[in-house]
């Protein structure tokens, strides 16, 4: 039985670019154990000095592809662990890692739907490893993902949503782009807020099981509304990222 | 303790070269002002300040935040270093020496130690020792402006010769005590008195 | 910059889930899960949803309601400290 609280020396197997500041880190855990979606591992480095810093990302990956984690991280500019994963690691390097974290922002397939997801910049990695599972475990409950990101460019996994909404297994996206859209742009253009979600709950109702997260405001303004129209705040679940979204 | 793994490239925080013998052991020199909290940040209007010296006195005395402001204030530049191992040089701020404000109350005969007390509850313990003698001060300008909230505003105790934290943000009183009465991070493990000189960041340091 | 100060002290907090590794270590099982009752108030929710301040000394976990400190762990060299008397108590639910 592997204790999450354990610090295992894990191996980056493979860095993939996702956007200008995301980073996609796939490592191979000695003492792997299937998470839940949702679930977070913290990374801890350690200088000759002596100097650490440790920080949490969570997992992108579903449980169900066993063996290996991948970490979805934002470059923060001023950040201890991201620029160093963005800038200096490498593959192959071994890197401190334990988890899996967490136990209140986490959704099983088993326990159903409908879905509601609000994701502000990088919070949609933990929701993104929840569709993911919701993929690999068949499920069809109705879901719903709002996603708001300040440009096309930035959002995370723009193409894999693509796919997954094509699936026709009952996932809608709803994006908001909020500094700048493309050419054509037809969607919505604003920060998340209570007459959008409104437009949006009827797809899943208010007895949706809510997943909020990313930046702070953003999850507090998004729960906020949701309670506000009709939803139970103990079935609106939030996970805040700070002022960038980690 | 076990020997730590090293991660390959990681160079953490570096101080730098040329001020070495300025920055305690362990730390390193930021050049911004890191913000750190324990709570909310309080925002008390001036009409509602006040700052009070009480406990083992003849008398206790206030100010109010004009008669405040109207004590001989001075300018100080002092290095300041926290114990989440960051270290800021010369940093320049206004207010009153701790020495003025013990001008006006007569310490009882017991009286050795401090309470700082602040908006929101925080609070930190001093020997009168370490305030004394242009130790400390009251600060409550920072770089030429009024000292924002979110550093400690309407006014902070500065006492640059301890960690940070001694500096209590959002002071609103000195309690006099005979027995040292340990703060908010004393309790909970932190080094009562906190030099950074003798890297006293822990309890049993 | 364009966000009120106000606002800006608001976006740096974080919640019980930025500190689950803490207290995982701290309790020995996960607890953002686990319902604390807030000794102030009486107030009583998810730890994960408990106010995280995490720029300071140490982690202080405050009530959403009435802002009083729940919960305030600090890592020293060799121990992990842990002073719960905000909460009134601290409990999983069971499985049933």
């Amino acid at each position: 039985m592997v204790n999450p609280l354990a610090w295992q020396l894990a191996e980056l197997r493979a860095i993939r670019d996702e956007t200008p500041e995301t980073k996609s880190f796939t490592f191979d855990l000695p003492s792997w154990m299937p998470h839940l979606a949702g679930q977070h591992y913290d990374i801890r480095l350690t200088a000759d000095d002596g100097y650490e810093a440790e920080r949490s990302y969570s997992v992108a990956s579903p449980p169900e592809r066993i063996g290996e984690i991948e970490l979805t991280v934002e470059r923060i500019d001023d950040g201890e662990v991201s620029p160093f994963l963005h800038d200096v690691a490498r593959v192959g390097d071994r890197i401190e890692l334990r988890g899996p974290i967490g136990g209140y922002f986490v959704w099983r397939a088993s326990e159903g739907g409908p879905l509601l997801l609000v994701a502000g910049g990088s919070g949609i990695v933990p929701l993104m490893a929840m569709l993911r599972h919701r993929n690999a475990a068949g499920s069809t409950v109705p879901t719903v993902l709002v996603y708001s990101s300040r440009t096309r460019e930035l959002m995370i996994y723009a193409d894999e949503l693509d796919d997954l909404v094509a699936g026709g297994d009952g996932l809608t996206v709803v994006q908001t782009l909020t500094r700048s859209q493309p050419p054509g742009w037809s969607g919505y253009t604003r920060r998340i807020d209570r007459d959008l979600l409104a437009e949006v709950l009827p797809r899943v109702g208010e007895h949706a099981r809510a997943y909020v997260c990313g930046p702070t405001l953003l999850v507090e303004a998004a729960a906020d509304a949701l309670v506000g129209l009709g939803l139970v705040s103990s079935q609106v679940r939030t996970e805040r990222f700070g002022p960038t979204g980690r | 303790m076990a020997g730590r793994f090293v991660t390959r490239g990681f160079m953490g925080r570096r101080g730098a070269g040329a001020e070495a013998d300025r920055i305690p052991p362990g730390q390193y020199v930021t050049r911004d002002f890191p913000v750190l909290s324990a709570g909310p940040t309080p925002h008390t209007p001036p009409d509602r300040w006040s700052f009070r010296i009480d406990g083992a006195v003849a008398a206790p005395v206030s100010w109010t935040w004009d008669q405040f402001l109207a004590l001989p204030a001075r300018d100080f530049t002092v290095d300041i270093s926290c114990v989440t191992k960051w270290t800021k040089l010369d940093t320049h701020w206004t207010g009153v020496s701790v020495d003025e404000l013990f001008g006006a109350v007569e310490l009882g005969r017991e009286a050795a130690y401090l309470v700082a007390w602040s908006d929101g509850g925080y609070t930190t313990n001093l020997p009168i020792a370490d305030v004394v003698n242009g130790q400390a001060f009251v600060a409550y300008r920072y770089d030429g402006s009024p000292l924002e909230p979110a550093h400690g505003g309407p006014a902070r105790l500065v006492v640059p010769h301890l960690y940070f934290w001694k500096s209590a943000k959002w002071i609103r009183g000195i309690q006099i005590t005979d027995r040292d009465e340990p703060g908010f991070w004393e309790t909970l493990g932190y080094h009562n008195r906190g030099d950074p000189w003798k890297e006293e960041r822990y309890s049993g340091d | 910059m364009d966000v009120p100060m106000a606002e800006l002290d608001r976006a740096l907090i974080l919640d019980g889930n930025a500190v689950a590794g803490m207290l995982l270590d701290a309790f020995g099982s996960e607890m953002t899960a686990a319902e604390a009752r807030c000794d102030h108030c009486g107030s009583i929710g998810f730890l994960a949803t408990l106010i995280a301040y995490t720029r300071a000394p140490g982690i202080v976990l405050r009530c959403r309601i009435c802002q009083e400190v729940v919960l305030r762990m600090v890592e020293t060299p060799t121990a992990l400290l842990v002073d719960a008397r905000g909460a009134t108590y601290v409990g999983h639910p069971r499985a049933l």
